[in-house]
């Protein structure tokens, strides 16, 4: 069942992109539209951003009040989580995307840079939690 | 012209719920999840590989039918081509990138989504060093060294 509802969260979240892409000629990157709110943007373009990134938010609530549950765990080790988020924030501006900008969109757009980025960060990843194992 | 950018916000909430939906469908809302996939000398859990699979065909399609247009449907340019580049930024970027996933689970979209669906003190610091570090590299980093940041694509 966990593959199905994968497979079909997966591709809502391609919709997603390709909406955004077709009707408003917008890159669906998470890092990218976050970051940009930080960055000097046009006022025009700063309200369809935070009007996007107040969708996000309301999914859990939305799911919820739909009746479906939610269950998360994440590390209270605080010296973890700053250094995770001081990480990912510096890196996807400075490699210029994250899982959706890179993943979902760059890929399958067959971008050389997509290409390249997505292989770094997972086998990054990978070694990193590969590495916690052993200490 | 006032329409048009009417639109363009309502399509930008849509999505971004539509994308906020199936983040928490597919369950990439939970870092344990994420890093059981990334876990791959543990008890692997391949559940990323559907969703990536899913979103990419969905979207690949997406991208052929932009290919044969010149513009977006509601007005303005599609995205230009980023350039075939391959440079330290994107290699290094994508490194700190990886690392921090590994750390903790956790990417931009399912942070910002993790935010209403938990609680948790956890996901509000890794929200709140995660903008610091992007503040950090746009306003102070990529002005080292003399050359200007690529705009970003995502």
């Amino acid at each position: 069942m966990d593959w199905l509802l994968g497979l079909l969260g997966g591709a809502l979240i391609g919709a997603a992109a390709a909406a955004m892409l077709l009707l408003n000629g917008r890159i669906m990157g998470a890092s990218g539209i976050l970051g940009g709110l930080l960055a000097r943007a046009r006022p025009g373009d700063w309200v369809e951003r935070l009007q996007f990134l107040a969708g996000m938010l309301a999914a859990p609530l939305v799911y919820r009040a739909l009746g479906g549950r939610i269950e998360v765990s994440v590390t209270d080790a605080s010296g973890l989580l700053i250094a995770a988020g001081l990480l990912v924030g510096i890196g996807t501006r400075m490699g210029s995307g994250c899982t959706s900008g890179h993943g979902v969109c760059g890929m399958p757009r067959l971008s050389r840079r997509a290409w390249v980025a997505v292989p770094v960060f997972m086998v990054t990843a990978i070694a990193t939690v590969a590495l916690m194992r052993l200490i | 012209m006032m329409a048009a950018q009417t639109m363009r916000r309502a399509v930008a909430l849509a999505a971004g719920l539509v994308f906020g939906l199936g983040l928490v469908i597919s369950d990439m809302v939970d870092p344990a999840r994420v890093r059981a996939f990334l876990d791959v000398f543990g008890a692997w859990d391949p559940t990323l590989i559907f969703v990536m699979g899913g979103a990419m065909a969905v979207s690949f399609v997406g991208w052929r039918v932009a290919e044969r247009r010149s513009d977006a449907l509601l007005g303005g340019a599609l995205p230009g081509w980023p350039g075939d580049r391959v440079d330290g930024r994107l290699v290094g970027g994508s490194a700190l990138f990886g690392i921090g996933w590994g750390l903790v689970g956790i990417c931009p979209g399912p942070a910002l989504v993790a935010l209403s669906a938990s609680g948790a003190p956890g996901f509000a610091l890794f929200f709140a060093a995660m903008l610091a570090g992007m503040a950090l590299w746009t306003h102070a980093l990529a002005r080292m060294g003399g050359r200007r940041a690529a705009s970003s694509p995502g």
